[in-house]
């Protein structure tokens, strides 16, 4: 068993390091330090999360977030009256924070859709939505195919947090639509907003009742990996609890309660009674912010690489790639290029042609290379199997 | 000579006002139990009323219809176990009950609007509701204007119209507004903010404010209606409950949880119990004696004395009165007296008949009302 080498000494406890001694330094080779370089390169490096907010107004989407992250993101807004909604279509609104923590800095981004769900014809109100997560992927997408790719700015959404109603009875049919639309593009987090309308046995009700429409209108989810074999009993159990009580039902506050007797908690105040929003007999707010903040970040901005940032490249240069490419803009830039080349994705007309070429040339020339290159490997295995055989 | 015959004074054309003389009362002469012979033949025939409750699914109209009445009056669309879809129109469902209590019987009559407001679009969502009130007073009104009239006419016409606000905590919403624009003058709206306790203290005053500005804003009167306060007293009544109390942020409830060793009407959660007859808790008593304990008869006045009398009018008008029909004339001079009658009453019913569809939307269209 490799050993963890005295690194004890500059990162403090690592967990399951053993006490080492000089004596040990002589044997192991040391490469299990490799999680410390690279945890200590990301948190040099900063983290950026882009979480997109969505659901009709009025549900404590922004309450929410400033209880999420203990900010208050949303000082300057003004909500406009009704009959300035009447007319009013979706905007798309970015908010972007810097949060700091023992260290480790978070470049936040929050995307606000003001207006969705609002007016009273509502069709087809969650495009600008859809159009805005393409249009990141598509902004990545050129940027990797770019010259200078070091500081590629991720401004891709990594998790949508959808708020539904705690008042109607399930999904409503705009909630349907939105998912429908959104679920194959982003991670989406169904989240039941002010959740303290309920009782108990009503939420749980309404729970079971989403889950069975996501399952029946075949929505998919962000869903939360598994646990890893060796973590143990307690975790294990916790997670399972956690996965199970989704959607999260949540009450969000940033106001701190102060009952005589009792400390203060964040919480609500009622004549009835205090709603204390970390509580987990009240709400599920802490099984959220433990999944989204402390323990799934990482992973949400992976599978928004790995996986739907993937799903979108691929119809992106299939479409292109297929004969029948309706663009004529497009079509021509293909028949410049010969056939070896890489296939670009369609461009918006402020580019410059000069740019383009640029890149195309670049391109071609990677291309090149690579197959040289190919052909050298190939070269390679041919003479080492006949090196093998003899 | 010829005397100066003075012209004979002209008929006044209308008839002098019968003059009141204020004599103080030699004794008691009994007119005041006029109050308690309407007591007992109310009693004895009992009366309708028609509530309407129109909101979002799932904003507790049935439940709180059910604590209003402290009966069953209401089925639940989907009481959380059954299945049951959303419809692609807004449906009309009436369902009437008799209660009981203390003699006086009462035939309530509870009008759902299922899917009103619940999908994507819901431009024009209203028509169906504003289609199914004015039915009603062209039902009575056919009735009104039969030969042989009824002695007591069915009243179906809606005499209440709950309106259930969701309680954003921001303001209303452009449907809510839409909603309230067009039916205003044509029921008796009531404004209500639904599921009031996710809201604290604070946040519902705050929201009943912009709410009420708003409806100024836009012009839209509720009821009580400024413009039918009969007297002073009934002004500032109803000045109080319209700038403090309205729209009544309520809760309901249909199950008893015990508190303080009584059992109360309430909702149960992990952080207090919500007690629906509670003042402090929510507005819910304050609804229940505005409707029921004060103002029932007069919500029925006013359907009856200017809603149905609008919707009355309008009908006439648009007929241009009952119009001279040349058979109707030579039978005039033919006949007598009571061939007259049964002609005038035949073809002012045809022409009712005639006219145009009772689903066009009279109330609406002309933002003022025909005087009085």
């Amino acid at each position: 068993m490799w050993k963890m080498k005295g690194l004890k000494r500059k990162w403090g406890a690592t967990p399951g390091a053993a006490t080492t001694s000089t004596a040990m330094d002589k044997e192991y080779v040391g490469f299990a330090a490799l999680p410390n370089q690279l945890h200590r390169k990301s948190v040099k490096k900063g983290f950026d999360f882009t979480l997109m907010v969505a659901g009709e107004s009025g549900l404590g989407k922004s309450t929410l977030i400033n209880s999420l992250f203990l900010t208050n993101l949303y000082e300057d807004r003004q909500v406009p009256d009704a009959s300035a909604r009447t007319t009013q279509t979706l905007t798309i609104e970015r908010r972007g924070v810097e949060i700091e923590e023992g260290g480790i800095k978070v470049k936040l981004t929050l995307v606000d859709t003001p207006g969705f769900g609002d007016s009273v014809d509502c069709s087809d109100c969650w495009l600008p939505v859809v159009r805005f997560i393409e249009e990141q992927f598509e902004q990545y997408l050129r940027d990797e195919s770019g010259l200078n790719r070091k500081n590629i700015q991720d401004s891709r959404v990594h998790c949508c947090l959808y708020f539904i109603s705690p008042f109607g009875r399930g999904l409503r049919p705009l909630d349907v639509a939105f998912l429908r639309a959104v679920h194959e593009k982003v991670n989406v987090i169904p989240v039941i907003g002010k959740a303290d309308a309920l009782m108990p046995r009503e939420t749980q009700v309404l729970k079971q009742k989403i889950r069975d429409q996501l399952k029946e209108e075949e929505i998919n989810i962000y869903q939360f990996p598994e646990c890893d074999s060796d973590e143990d009993e307690e975790f294990k159990r916790q997670n399972e609890e956690m996965k199970g009580s989704i959607p999260f039902a949540v009450v969000g506050s940033c106001e701190v309660v102060r009952d005589g007797g009792t400390r203060p908690v964040r919480g609500r105040r009622y004549s009835w009674g205090t709603v204390e929003v970390e509580n987990p007999h009240h709400c599920d707010f802490l099984n959220l912010r433990r999944m989204l903040v402390q323990t799934h970040l990482q992973d949400l901005k992976e599978v928004t690489h790995d996986l739907l940032y993937e799903g979108y490249r691929a119809r992106c240069l299939q479409s292109l790639a297929r004969p029948g490419a309706r663009d004529r803009a497009s079509r021509s830039k293909l028949s410049r290029q010969s056939a070896t080349e890489i296939p670009l994705p369609m461009l918006p007309l402020a580019d410059t042609e000069k740019l383009i070429r640029e890149k195309d040339e670049e391109l071609r020339r990677m291309q090149e290379m690579l197959e040289k290159m190919q052909a050298q490997m190939q070269q390679s295995q041919a003479q080492g199997e006949q090196s093998d055989s003899l | 000579m010829s005397e100066l015959v003075p012209e004979p004074r002209p008929k006044p054309a209308v008839p002098m006002k019968p003059v009141s003389i204020n004599s103080n009362l030699l004794g008691y002469i009994g007119i005041d139990t006029i109050i308690e012979q309407m007591r007992k033949k109310t009693m004895k025939t009992g009366f309708d009323f028609n509530i309407m409750v129109v909101g979002q699914s799932g904003l507790g109209k049935s439940t709180l219809v059910n604590t209003l009445f402290k009966s069953q009056v209401s089925r639940k669309a989907s009481s959380w176990n059954r299945e049951e879809k959303i419809p692609k129109t807004v449906e009309i469902k009436a369902i009437g009950h008799v209660i009981e209590e203390g003699g006086v019987k009462m035939k309530l009559t509870v009008i759902d609007t299922p899917g009103f407001g619940d999908q994507i679009n819901n431009e024009n969502c209203w028509e169906p509701i504003e289609k199914y009130i004015n039915e009603q007073y062209e039902k009575f009104l056919k009735e009104e204007v039969n030969i042989a009239r009824k002695k007591r006419i069915p009243d179906t016409r809606v005499h209440c119209c709950l309106y259930f606000i969701s309680p954003t905590g921001h303001s209303l919403r452009p449907l809510d507004l839409e909603f309230m624009k067009h039916l205003s003058k044509v029921v008796n709206i009531i404004p209500v903010i639904a599921k009031a306790d996710t809201m604290t203290l604070e946040e519902k005053s705050e929201f009943k404010q912009r709410v009420r500005k708003e409806l100024e804003v836009n012009g839209i009167e509720f009821y009580p209606q400024k413009e039918f306060d009969e007297d002073l007293e009934d002004k500032t009544e109803n000045d109080k409950i319209r700038q403090e109390s309205m729209p009544f942020a309520v809760v309901g409830s249909d199950k008893e949880y015990q508190v303080n060793g009584k059992r109360v009407l309430g909702r149960k959660t992990p952080w207090g119990i919500i007690e629906v007859e509670n003042l402090n808790h929510c507005e819910f008593a304050l609804l229940r004696d505005f409707v029921i304990r004060t103002h029932l008869q007069d919500l029925k006045e006013v359907t009856h004395n200017i809603h149905y009398e609008t919707y009355r009018a309008k009908r006439l008008n648009d007929n241009g009165g009952l119009p001279p029909n040349k058979k109707l004339c030579t039978s005039l001079k033919r006949s007598g007296e009571g061939f007259i009658l049964k002609c005038w009453e035949q073809v002012s019913h045809r022409q009712l008949v005639l006219t145009s569809d009772p689903s066009t939307n009279w109330g609406c269209k002309s933002s003022s009302r025909t005087g009085g």
